[in-house]
């Protein structure tokens, strides 16, 4: 009895941990509608700043909490100071955009934060008084973690007295709950955004400087709990502060348990239970309908077809890429089948997303479905490479349905959401299951055939593929199917009302996106021999969702564009040190200048010199 | 000014789509070895090792270089991904010239690096990967590597570890490759040596995302003599905290992997554990001449003392050396027949060779106990376990790998 | 003249509150009829039960003799129901005449068409739909683009490309100015007029009921309390008392709608 007890509060302890930095990215949503992948750098910086403060101090009570407290109160400048600088100015921009900056805000701090703290490990000290064990039905219990334990329902209490108790967090709730209603009601509302950024940042670092005494503050505590922190918000409901406390509990108990019966379950257990959720609770388990919804914004302008002029030039274009071989050296090839591949995902992700109106955070696991299947067809079947390439996208078509029939039920955020999770439950059996998969090891010599296998060869079994998924993709925008599935991004309403079964055709908006990123991951296998569980990862999706909306998610040239000046500048850049920051700084410069992407900010271009020569 | 100037121009020059016909216009005077590894995923482990193959780059170039030719180094990120890495190396190998590659550091980049030298023909000498999979399983003819594997450094505890009275053991490890088969290696050799002993518990948490207090727990329910550790850097440093704690390592044995290298034990400060059986790198304390003139010169160079990855990194390229001198030529053929047996006659960590039936080098790592010398952590009682002790015969090993 | 919809004992309860109550009236063909009442008289309530986004508790709804309820809106529709929307919903990121081609698109059947140019499919069709509207002139503009008025019009064309034997129009005047009003309606007088459609409308402009309806329904908590002629529910003591118990109240809504 005292063992379960005691591994109840273990549970309960991380519990708090997790809350601290859910809830200020459930803050910082619900207010600004923002998705911010810097939450997590925000929590780091806190761990890092606390570390320097409290060891300053060494030793003190005091000082210890005074360290912790004021690291979280540098950190929510900095989140203000990110907010005026960067993110105010973007607000107006499509849907999800202001995730590319905050992406962009996250490279920039992983090399700061290498510049200044070093690539080692930093162990803090213990909270000092708080050092020790005590012994509760006979079991050891850290005594900072019982502080813990407390620390998680005061800050509650405390946003709870915040937001029902001044009129800050009443604008601040009416804001999550309607956020046209707030302008109409005469609010500032840069300042209010401004206020929930600090604060959500400040819970940020909050969280960081506490985990002082339980974990060595290093480089990669960002991307460690960026993923399970937005899992904790999605469950609780986007926007609902208690319903994070109650999904971190639910997650750090059901582990804490779990791991005694099936150690391995860790990897993917938060996103199972993120996915058994939505399915039941679409909302998750305290969230409003509507939650899930982006700030409102501009309907997007009528397809048109491409004048002759900018088709003679796509045209042109394409018959230097079909000629590049000739002249270029062999590693151009290798660098040009690279950009078409990520082209062909980016351009499947926005047939999704921007056609579809459905965000996925979890599209990788298509384009990883694909190079498995085509890669284990030559394995385990001995499949040639044309038959595995048709073998592949066709197993990814059969993942996409089995998936998409439940993310279509779904919408918003939590549809990106469920993605997410389909695609780290992909990624958790494939990492895991080692001996049908290989695990992590991959699976090696998915080789070209022979005639195949010289670069320029490869180029142009790419070039088709690619080139091709990418024009029928296009053509389907402009086919009866692809406008009906924008019509029901539109309006799901009307669509009903002239006789479309409007979740079927997302479903199958869903499946033929899938299928078409299947055909870029068996490209990308066969191009690079071999095929490890990053090719389902949460950062190649992540990669494909910065291309789409990098490029401009209101334009089908949009992820064209996006996918070739990421994978070039990504090349060019690896090459330098601080990569990251440079990289960091050239995406900020590119949302700052083109909130619109890349295919507005050159559509602008183009009718400003237009315009100056009349 | 003239940084910015000159980091403006290295950035011109290195945009990949300036050069346009094949670009091997390096002078005949050095040779280019490409380079590739995980220094922005992993910085703690791959700066020193970066550091320490600049510094046998630098004296070898100074005493000569390689029959006269001056030894370049094309080093390159791989951003952690094992996709980019083989792009790189593609480029290193068709634009830069590189005669061969080495690095690496993950496991999957290393296989991914080896299936790519296979199919391009090209020697890979991977340096730090320690997945047994790189020599056996998955080797192939193109691949060497240089560093002590999972396997050996498994044996080298289990050796020590069959020596405790312990019986019942539980094992935590990071719940992927390298994990899994530094578990399965320890629990075949430990077992081998000591038929009587029982695995009680396992426990598996994701890499760099333990949940230290659950899994503590979890191992002390299991009540066992003693416990095997995997985890490593941050894990390691959650997993020692919380287990001091909830005093799971009192009156209990621990073998521990990796923890005695500076990269791992360092961080842990005034907190590391005391008695542990690890293997690792006492770098301050190896005295012979090779290692002393070693670390002098890295400490001269760096300022800072010799960790692990340093030690790795220096003796790739006395590896490479040798391989260059011996095979006379840069000739991927010349250069394969060189690596079968070479012997690497003098490093800092004593001769090794590579062994022509698996590929595997023989050299070693020090075993001992972790303790604390003037309040800092270091490795105590240990002593050079050469690697060639460790491995299966050549004919046994040779069995282990695909027929090519 | 034959019955186009007949509904029988309709009742729909929200948590214990009924909202619809036995509701139970004849549609005929070629008929202009009204559905009115005040605010929460269960209007709305009616229509989505007519076109299936709710499920009634109780009651039959058949459109020519086939039942209605139990199918979702897409099947309704197909039967033949069009309908338009008191809060506009059409295509915004399309053009005028592109949002009606998806009418037709679908009419035809041809949603799951994945080569064709969606753009150049019956657009001749569509153009003539959109002259029965008088938008031709606006078809190449951006619905974003549009005037409230226009949506409602367009709306129209939209719900008359599947050729339905039944539109049902929500508060088709809402948000219009008073002179636009009249005009949209006589318009659908018109469309009526042609044959081949019936219409069911709900209404908060007594002016535009009067001047269009053939016969009005009178909602009232749920329940039907009049039905009749333009001159029969102006008098109908029951219908007045609902309306504010005044018999001018008809006049001054409209005055201040």
């Amino acid at each position: 009895m005292g063992f379960y007890f005691a591994q109840l509060l273990t549970g309960l302890a991380n519990a708090s941990s997790l809350f601290l930095i859910a809830s200020g990215l459930s803050i910082i949503f619900g207010v600004t509608r923002i998705v911010n992948f810097a939450h997590g750098s925000f929590y780091m910086v806190g761990a890092y700043i606390a570390y320097t403060l409290v060891s300053l101090w060494s030793g003190s009570i005091f000082g210890f909490w005074v360290s912790v407290l004021l690291a979280a109160m540098v950190v929510g400048m900095i989140g203000l100071v990110i907010e005026l600088t960067i993110l105010r100015r973007i607000y107006h921009a499509p849907e999800l955009f202001q995730l590319v900056a905050t992406f962009g805000v996250v490279l920039i701090f992983q090399d700061a934060t290498l510049a200044i703290w070093g690539a080692e490990d930093l162990l803090g000290p213990r909270a000092p008084g708080l050092n020790s064990a005590v012994r509760i039905m006979g079991e050891p219990i850290p005594e900072y973690d019982l502080a813990l334990i407390a620390i998680g329902p005061v800050v509650l209490l405390a946003i709870w007295l915040l937001f029902h108790k001044t009129r800050w967090g009443v604008l601040v709730r009416a804001a999550t709950q309607d956020r046209e209603m707030v302008g109409a009601l005469g609010v500032n509302q840069a300042w209010l955004f401004s206020a929930a950024f600090v604060l959500g940042s400040f819970l940020a670092g909050l969280g960081g400087a506490l985990q002082i005494p339980r974990e060595a503050v290093s480089l990669q505590m960002d991307l460690s709990i960026i993923g399970e922190a937005f899992v904790v918000v999605v469950i609780g409901g986007m926007g609902s502060v208690s319903g994070a406390f109650v999904a971190a509990v639910l997650i750090s108990v059901l582990n804490a348990f779990a791991i005694l019966i099936f150690p391995q379950i860790s990897i993917v257990l938060p996103f199972v239970i993120m996915a058994i959720v939505l399915i039941f609770r679409p909302h998750g388990l305290f969230g409003k309908p509507g939650s899930e919804k982006g700030a409102p914004e501009e309907p997007d302008q009528p397809l048109a077809l491409m004048d002759q002029k900018s088709a003679m030039v796509l045209m042109a274009a394409l018959l230097v890429l079909a000629i590049s071989p000739v002249f270029t050296a062999d590693f151009t090839t290798v660098l040009m089948v690279d950009v078409m591949v990520a082209t062909l995902f980016a351009v499947s992700l926005h047939f999704m997303m921007g056609v579809g109106g459905m965000v996925s955070f979890g599209h990788a696991a298509y384009f990883g479905v694909g190079a498995y299947g085509a890669a284990m067809a030559v394995k385990f079947l001995g499949f040639g490479m044309i038959p595995a390439m048709i073998f592949g996208p066709v197993c990814a078509v059969l993942a996409a349905l089995f998936f998409g029939w439940f993310c279509v039920r779904l919408s918003g955020v939590y549809l990106a959401m469920l993605t997410l999770a389909a695609a780290q439950i992909l990624w958790g059996v494939t990492f895991q299951w080692q001996e049908f998969t290989g695990g992590d090891d991959g699976i090696l010599g998915v080789w070209p055939a022979k005639w195949a296998s010289a670069d320029k060869v490869y180029f142009y079994i790419a070039f088709v593929f690619c080139i091709g998924g990418i024009w029928a993709l296009r053509r389907a925008a402009f086919s009866p199917f692809g406008y009906i599935l924008r019509g029901i991004r539109d309006s799901q309403t009307r669509a009903e009302a002239i006789g479309i079964d409007t979740r079927f055709h997302q479903w199958m908006g869903f499946v033929l996106a899938g299928g078409f990123a299947g055909l870029a991951g068996v490209v990308f296998a066969f191009s690079k021999g071999s095929v490890f569980p990053d090719t389902l990862g949460i950062a190649l999706s992540i990669d494909g969702l910065i291309m789409v909306l990098l490029g401009g998610i209101h334009a089908l040239a949009g992820p064209i564009l996006g996918a070739g000046a990421f994978v070039l500048i990504e090349d060019w850049v690896t090459r330098l040190d601080y990569w990251r920051f440079i990289f960091g700084a050239i995406i900020l410069i590119v949302v700052l200048l083109a909130p619109d992407g890349i295919a507005g900010g050159i559509q602008r271009l183009l009718r400003g010199l237009k315009g100056g020569r009349a | 000014m003239n940084l910015i100037r000159r980091t403006v121009l290295g950035a011109l020059a290195a945009m990949p789509l300036t050069g346009l016909t094949t670009g091997i216009s390096l002078a005949q005077d050095t040779i280019v070895l490409g380079e590739v590894n995980s220094y922005t995923r992993l910085p703690a482990f791959t700066e020193p090792y970066k550091k320490g193959w600049q510094l046998a780059v630098e004296q070898i170039n100074a005493a000569g270089g390689i029959d006269g030719k001056q030894l370049e180094v094309i080093s390159r990120d791989d951003t952690g991904d094992p996709a980019t890495a083989i792009r790189i190396a593609e480029e290193l190998v068709s634009k830069d010239g590189a005669v061969l590659i080495f690095g690496t550091f993950l496991s999957n980049i290393g296989l991914a690096v080896s299936d790519f030298a296979k199919q391009k023909e090209v020697l890979f000498l991977a340096s730090e990967p320690l997945s047994d999979a790189i020599v056996w399983s998955k080797g192939n003819k193109y691949t060497y590597r240089l560093r002590p594997s999972t396997h050996m450094q498994a044996a080298m505890l289990a050796e020590q570890a069959a020596k405790l009275d312990a019986v019942k053991w539980a094992t935590v490890a990071p719940n992927y490759a390298y994990g899994q088969d530094a578990v399965k290696a320890f629990k075949a050799e430990l077992t081998k040596l000591r038929p009587d002993v029982e695995f009680v518990e396992e426990q598996w948490p994701p890499v760099f995302k333990i949940d230290a207090g659950s899994t503590v727990r979890a191992l002390e329910a299991a009540k066992p003599d003693a416990i095997y550790n995997v985890t490593f850097g941050g894990d390691l440093a959650k997993f020692v905290r919380e287990g001091s704690l909830r005093f799971l390592f009192e009156d209990r044995d621990v073998a521990s992997l990796l923890t005695g290298e500076p990269e791992y034990l360092d961080p842990l400060g005034a907190e590391a554990p005391t008695g542990w059986i690890v293997t690792g790198y006492p770098s301050t304390d190896i005295e012979t001449d090779e290692h002393k003139a070693f670390a002098d010169a890295y400490m001269e160079k760096f300022g800072e003392a010799p960790k692990t990855g340093s030690i790795v990194g220096y003796n790739s390229i006395l590896a490479i050396a040798a391989a260059l001198e011996k095979a006379g030529s840069t000739d991927t053929d010349a250069l394969l027949t060189a690596m079968e047996g070479l012997i690497v006659e003098s490093s800092p960590t004593g001769p090794f060779t590579f062994r022509a039936a698996d590929h595997q080098s023989t050299m070693g790592a020090y075993v001992g106990k972790t303790g604390m010398v003037d309040g800092k952590p270091s490795m105590v009682d240990w002593a050079y376990a050469d690697g060639a002790d460790y491995l299966p015969s050549e004919d046994d090993a040779a069995a282990l790998r695909p027929t090519e | 003249m034959t019955n186009v919809l007949e509904v029988r004992n309709l009742s729909k309860s929200f948590g214990g509150v009924q909202a619809v109550k036995d509701v139970h009236f004849d549609l005929k063909e070629g008929e202009f009829l009204a559905l009115i009442g005040p605010n929460g008289a269960g209007k709305t309530t009616c229509f989505n039960m007519l076109n299936g986004y709710l499920k009634p508790n109780a009651g039959s709804v058949s459109l020519r003799g086939q039942a209605l309820i139990g199918h979702p809106p897409r099947k309704i529709w197909r039967m033949g129901v069009g309908r338009t929307f008191q809060i506009t919903a059409t295509f915004l990121s399309m053009t005028v005449v592109e949002n009606v081609q998806m009418a037709l698109i679908s009419h035809h059947r041809r949603v799951y068409d994945l080569f064709s140019r969606a753009t150049r499919l019956y657009v001749d069709e569509a153009m003539a739909l959109l002259e029965l509207v008088s938008m031709q002139d606006q078809a190449g503009r951006a619905c974003s683009e549009l005037a409230y008025g226009d949506l409602k019009r367009l709306e129209l064309a939209i719900a008359l490309a599947h050729e339905p034997a039944l539109l049902l129009m929500d508060e088709p005047t809402a948000g219009m100015a008073p002179s636009e009003r009249l005009a949209l309606m006589a318009l659908t007088a018109e469309i009526v007029a042609k044959g081949g459609v019936s219409v069911v409308f709900t209404e908060h402009d007594m002016d535009v009921v009067f001047a269009h309806a053939h016969r009005i329904l009178v909602l009232n908590r749920g329940e039907l309390i009049a039905e009749g002629t333009g001159s029969e529910i102006r008098t109908n003591p029951l219908v007045q008392e609902v309306y504010l118990g005044g018999g001018s109240v008809f006049e001054a809504e409209s005055a201040h709608a």
